[in-house]
């Protein structure tokens, strides 16, 4: 706690802006562009927008679900609020204990003792895990190079652990290969939680999983977080498994958040006609409920060269003249839902049917 | 809906590997049969033989895997020559020139990853037309034509363009569209569509699926669908089988399946999945354990050791019959009488 607690001095130092009480992570304007090289002077010639412009909010141990399309930035978003890659610009807000941090902006020493408290939970199990290590070795990694516990001390630590996350003790001295999909990601799930951190970044955790394992690891989620108060971010694009899951949704398109919302309000009530496309593409299992899916034209814009004003109007049948000229600020069109359209208050578009 | 004609019709198929370990049953025991203008959806987890039904259709399985039982396929009537309408697939030398004539012909194949289906240093249209030079006896015009029209059949934009570029130079969801449109360019009777929309995000999936609908309307052909994903099955399929560990656990018409699913299997399958819609938060009703491997399987039902109906004494002794238990339904569970 005393590594936390210089964090927070450090925070003090620097003025942070105010966060909403009840949040534990706020991001505000954050922007990760990428640099486009040509040439054998490595001349820059442009831009990838991965992240453009992100303001999300997650409350303290709740789970906010970032979908959108392959590409779209999400795992970007997800790793730049790690500081696993260096944000462009903007802020990263997380109260740790009651202060205030503002990530972005804390030395790499600081942000040693900030890591602490975030984790992030991997795609693939299979090349997640270091071949070469027992289970002991990677779940009590964390545990090691953060001085908390070491020897016999860690070892019991690490017994806990495999408890909590469904594995057999029995197993401790196993190497990864010994696993099935779905207990590695049990493991991942046991070294993301051996240091005690209060938000999980999951990648895609349960895409790899088959159907019948997936939903054991998804309950997984949810015993650990209301057991340890956990928040998640968790970036998923099947978007069954993210209504399940998730306590708030954010939507987003060629780098941008379009919106967010509580989840069944974004899925019954969607204010922004890209999320509006996205939900009627789901494919219900029920045949007798044929899809009817918005069919979108053109292609999904490029965030080398994206289209003018709102990122989206090219393909919505709503957009009009301003859509062109216009990038529509973030509006909030009801109580914690945001969405970024000119016509958020006017559309009535259609969510899905319960 | 015609269903007396039949495009393949696979009885008893078995795939076997032999291995150090033992003898992986991978396949063991499959009967279907799918007909003009019909889609048959393979439903299963990962190892329960769904692609390996389909590798062994081609005769693609990899070694040392052996294909025994018959693969019926009722090729069009070639009169002239009075070679016989109906061969067996699996009766036929694997690397011999009567399956290489089929494949990519008469019976085309689709993947989950398009990067693997094309070659990275040949042009789209290369790769397209090649496929038509090798098996038609057309010129280089007329078949790049045919790959352009295919393209803009499949919704490529600037067809004329895009095919004189690689792969690399496609986006995912263009890529499998143009692996589609290569796959069609024969007009296949038979079209075996590997969880081609797995790896794809749902606007460019459904995308996918009614251009599959379409061109099936367009050229009557069978489908063979294979995937884990329900919501794709139902949208899909008229027919489904629910694989389990090498073998059909459940087999019938699609509202059949999924209204009044009965192996336990298929139920738990229907339950553990989140549907988009419901507003409940509540835990899933996961499936226990793992999907085990066929590796010498015991005389058996594969589902017995997480199946939560599990009789000792009759669900551990011999593998249950496939029977019918009502019209185009059937199931392979001791539970059930047949009728």
């Amino acid at each position: 706690m005393n590594l936390s607690k210089q964090a927070g001095e450090r925070a003090a130092q620097t003025p942070v802006p105010a966060m909403e009480p009840g949040l534990l992570l706020e991001v505000r304007n954050l922007k990760k562009y990428f640099p486009i090289e040509r040439g054998f002077l490595r001349r820059v010639v442009g831009y990838v927008r991965a992240v453009d412009d992100v303001s999300i909010s997650v409350p303290e141990g709740k789970t906010l679900g970032l979908v959108g399309e392959s590409g779209c930035g999400k795992t970007t978003l997800g790793r730049c609020i790690l500081r696993a890659i260096e944000p462009t610009s903007g802020e990263v807000l997380m109260r740790i204990n009651d202060d205030v941090v503002n990530i972005t902006s804390l030395p790499s020493k600081q942000m040693r003792a900030v890591r602490r408290h975030m984790q992030m939970v991997f795609q693939d199990p299979y090349s997640s895990l270091d071949p070469r290590k027992t289970i002991l070795d990677i779940v009590g990694e964390p545990l090691r190079l953060n001085k908390i516990a070491e020897g016999r001390d860690l070892q019991q630590r690490v017994r806990e652990l495999m408890e909590v996350v469904g594995l057999n003790v029995r197993y401790l001295k196993r190497y990864p290969h010994a696993f099935s999909g779905g207990q590695r990601q049990r493991i991942g799930l046991a070294r993301a939680l051996s240091i005690n951190p209060k938000l999980i970044v999951c990648d895609e955790p349960v895409s790899a999983l088959d159907v019948s394992v997936q939903a054991q690891i998804l309950n997984l989620f949810q015993d650990l977080q209301k057991q340890f108060n956990l928040t998640y971010l968790f970036v998923a694009h099947d978007l069954s498994v993210v209504e399940h899951i998730s306590d708030e949704v954010a939507v987003m398109y060629v780098g941008k958040v379009v919106e967010q919302a509580e989840t069944e309000e974004l899925f019954q009530h969607p204010k922004h006609p890209y999320t509006e496309a996205l939900l009627s593409a789901v494919p219900h299992p029920n045949p007798k409920r044929p899809l009817h899916e918005i069919q979108l034209q053109g292609e999904i814009a490029n965030p080398a060269n994206p289209p003018s004003g709102c990122y989206f109007h090219p393909r919505c049948r709503y957009a009009k003249e301003i859509c062109r000229a216009e990038t529509p600020p973030r509006i909030e069109v009801g109580p914690r839902h945001f969405s970024a359209c000119h016509f958020a208050h006017e559309l009535t578009l259609q969510g899905v049917e319960a | 809906m015609n269903q007396t004609d039949p495009v393949i019709e696979v009885k008893n198929l078995r795939t076997h590997f032999r291995l150090d370990e033992g003898i992986l049953k991978a396949v063991d025991g499959v009967d279907f049969t799918i007909h003009k203008n019909r889609t048959l959806g393979i439903v299963g987890e990962s190892g329960c033989g769904k692609s390996v039904t389909a590798q062994a259709i081609l005769r693609i399985v990899p070694r040392p895997g052996t294909v025994a039982g018959e693969i019926l396929f009722y090729r069009e009537l070639s009169g002239a020559n009075g070679s016989a309408d109906i061969i067996d697939l699996a009766a036929l030398d694997a690397a011999g020139p009567q399956i290489r004539d089929i494949r990519g012909r008469e019976i085309a194949m689709i993947f989950q990853e398009p990067m693997t289906a094309f070659s990275p240093v040949h042009t789209i249209g290369f790769q397209m037309m090649e496929a038509v030079l090798v098996h038609e006896k057309v010129g280089n015009d007329a078949a790049r034509q045919r790959a352009v029209e295919m393209l803009r059949r499949v919704g490529i934009a600037n067809p004329e363009r895009r095919v004189d570029e690689y792969p690399y130079q496609l986006s995912g969801g263009m890529r499998q569209r143009a692996m589609i449109a290569m796959a069609l360019m024969l007009r296949p009777k038979l079209l075996i569509a590997d969880e081609p929309t797995t790896a794809l995000d749902v606007t460019i999936q459904a995308q996918i699926l009614r251009l599959i609908k379409e061109l099936q309307a367009e050229m009557g052909m069978a489908v063979m669908f294979i995937t884990h994903n329900l919501g794709v099955i139902a949208n899909m399929a008229d027919e489904v089988a629910v694989m389990y560990l090498g073998r059909i656990v459940e087999y019938g018409a699609i509202d059949q399946i999924f209204s009044q699913p009965q192996h336990p299997y298929t139920q738990a399958l229907m339950r553990s999945i989140p549907k988009v819609g419901r507003k409940s938060r509540e835990r899933l009703l996961a499936i226990a354990g793992t999907v085990p491997v066929p590796l010498n399987p015991r005389p058996e039902c594969g589902f017995a050791s997480r199946c939560t109906q599990y009789i000792a004494g009759r669900c551990d002794t011999r593998v249950p019959d496939l029977i019918t238990v009502g019209p185009n339904h059937q199931v392979r569970c001791v539970l059930y009488v047949p009728r």
